[in-house]
């Protein structure tokens, strides 16, 4: 079972991690210490691995920061649920293979702190009895996240998706 | 190439040409971008991806990539002094261009230095790498980990993006300008009213460089991939092409805007979207005025500020950061920078300044500032208890004169003073 920590919309990666905590700035921390440290300090003192965020709309805007989601996969954090994502977060944290689910409509229908199960292979989420079916993403972005990631991606296909000619990566 | 059917969008076009063939929003290409841009905060985490994670020891094309020091420049401490260190001697090792500290904000170099250039397709480790779109290139941010992919492989992918077409008609009021068109589309359009698409500025073919600049560093603040004008007369041909609006182009959306209806606009705490008519905040108490950042530090926007100040002392603390070397060597050549220290402001090294809240200025418990940057998030630039409200240079300019947020139309100068920024010459276009 995991905990659900709601968010509500435009979240931004400044909130996620601020720019003052960057690894840049703290280079012998791990940047999941400061995985919303000041913008929500209970989940930075009280997430688990294994928990999941569901947010509203336009989750992660701002910069292209990656290490926001990275602080939140070395949380360990499941899965990331929201209404919508902004861009440069959605391809950074596929990239990174965390899974994330877009799926309208969920957001009213779950409460802050709830137990819930999520099966992320058969994209469904079950809280208190009731069962969600998630939409999945598209088919390539599947394909990384699966792969754990677009590095191991490429390392294993030796090419990007959809990309027909093969390159020079070491296997 | 064979001439596609229909009309093509600006990135469209950059796209088709790019791969020799017409290509379609909606599409997924991969190419090999012509720019892939790094600057000092992420670059040792990228360098760590390509080699460690990726297991690539050299570079696909030194030529490609373009390193800058800007985020925290000089170094502010041991680490971020060993990080910059590393970046010199990875820059040295393998053959890449590396503009060090002190020469500028890097989509702001870029630009100088003609490595942005129409028809190109730049992409940076940094959001504000849409700022591009002003000389025509398609200009596009991503994370550390697609930097180092495309470092080691010289590729990259792209979903070709669908277009939302800000339609422009009009001329500026006296005392507003491009920040306050680009405020103006964050209040109408919201923080994701251009998610995934790329923003195409019409309308506006005799906007100087300066403020196409403006507005597509800050296409990125309403989520938007690219933020692209067509090529003005103004400029040469660096780059592989032109770019010309194509009237058959298909628009997920168009915007209109009418220049004569906006008033100077300010962003208030905690949101980029969150903006009002300047008049909803004026008279609130401003402790120190942040002038600068990839959106509002060129020589012309100092010069609009300092035109306002001349011969008269600032009520708040004032922090002017130049957004390269070359713009503070301009703002010095004219006197703008002796008018600015006369008034009491205090101008630092060429770079991101205190945008970021790292260095020469971070914010104090409940200290409110007003920047001309682009952000304004809750803690962005230091205490989460602090304040930012984004607004104009003119209107930083009358702000840092009075002590609270103030309309640069009511402080006691002509239109003249706050419309006419110093001659100033600009060559690299
Ligand atoms: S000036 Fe600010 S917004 Fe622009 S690149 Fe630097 S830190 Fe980013």
């Amino acid at each position: 079972m995991s905990r659900i920590w709601k968010f509500g919309s435009d979240v931004d990666t400044d909130q996620i991690v601020p720019g003052r905590y960057a690894p840049y700035m703290r280079p012998n921390e791990d940047v999941g210490t400061a995985a919303f440290i000041e913008a929500h300090p209970e989940f930075n003192r009280q997430a688990k691995p294994g928990d999941l965020i569901l947010a509203n709309n336009n989750f992660g805007c701002g910069s292209s920061r990656e290490y926001a989601p990275l602080a939140l996969k070395r949380r360990q954090i499941k899965a990331i649920l929201a209404t919508s994502f902004a861009r440069i977060f959605y391809r950074n944290a596929i990239n990174l293979g965390i899974p994330l689910f877009v799926v309208p409509g969920l957001y009213d229908q779950v409460d802050d702190g709830v137990e819930a199960d999520l099966d992320v292979a058969a994209a469904t989420l079950t809280v208190d009895g009731s069962r969600f079916e998630l939409p999945q993403l598209p088919e390539f972005a599947q394909s990384i996240i699966s792969a754990g990631g677009i590095v191991n991606y490429v390392r294993e296909h030796g090419s990007f998706p959809g990309e027909k000619s093969r390159m020079a990566v070491p296997q | 190439m064979n001439e596609p059917r229909h009309g093509q969008t600006l990135s469209e076009q950059i796209f088709s040409r790019k791969l020799g063939r017409p290509v379609a929003a909606g599409e997924l290409v991969v190419v090999e971008p012509d720019v892939a841009m790094g600057h000092d905060s992420l670059t040792p985490g990228i360098i760590k991806i390509m080699r460690e994670e990726l297991g690539i020891s050299r570079v696909a094309y030194p030529e490609q990539i373009v390193l800058v020091m800007d985020h925290v420049a000089p170094a502010s401490t041991v680490g971020t002094a060993n990080a910059q260190a590393y970046i010199r001697e990875f820059a040295k090792e393998q053959g890449i261009r590396l503009f060090d500290i002190g020469r500028g904000i890097c989509h702001q170099v870029l630009v100088e230095e003609g490595i942005a250039a129409p028809g190109k397709i730049v992409i940076g480790s940094d959001s504000h790498s849409t700022s591009y779109g002003a000389v025509s290139a398609f200009g596009c941010g991503m994370g550390s980990t697609d930097i180092a992919l495309c470092w080691g492989t010289g590729k990259t992918w792209f979903r070709v993006p669908q277009s939302l077409r800000i339609e422009v008609s009009g001329s500026f009021n006296i005392g507003v300008d491009a920040k306050d068109l680009a405020l103006w589309l964050c209040r109408q359009l919201t923080i994701d009213g251009a998610n995934y698409q790329a923003i195409e500025y019409h309308g506006l073919d005799n906007l100087p460089l300066y403020e196409r600049q403006t507005l597509c560093s800050m296409a990125i603040e309403l989520g938007a991939k690219a933020g692209l004008f067509p090529t003005p007369s103004y400029v040469g041909a660096p780059g592989p092409g032109l770019l010309k609006i194509d009237h058959d182009a298909k628009y997920a959306r168009t915007f209109t805007v009418e220049l004569n209806q906006l008033e100077p606009q300010v962003a208030i705490p905690h949101s980029v979207d969150d903006v009002v008519d300047l008049s909803a905040v004026a008279g609130e108490p401003i402790d120190v005025v942040f002038l600068g950042t990839c959106t509002n530090g060129r020589a012309e926007d100092i010069a609009k500020a300092a035109n306002i100040i001349q011969g008269r002392q600032l009520k708040t603390r004032m922090i002017v950061s130049p957004a390269s070397s070359r713009e503070l060597q301009r703002s010095l050549a004219d006197g703008t920078l002796q008018t600015l220290l006369s008034a009491g402001a205090t101008i630092t090294t060429p770079g991101c300044g205190p945008c970021m809240g790292r260095h020469q200025g971070t914010l104090a418990d409940n200290e409110r500032c007003l920047s001309t940057g682009n952000r304004n998030f809750r803690g962005r630039m230091g205490s989460p208890e602090s304040k930012i409200y984004l607004a104009s240079p003119a209107v930083a300019a009358a702000t840092a004169l009075t002590g609270v947020i103030s309309d640069p139309r009511l402080v006691g100068v002509s239109g003249n003073q706050i419309d006419q920024p110093f001659e100033v010459e600009n060559e690299y276009v």
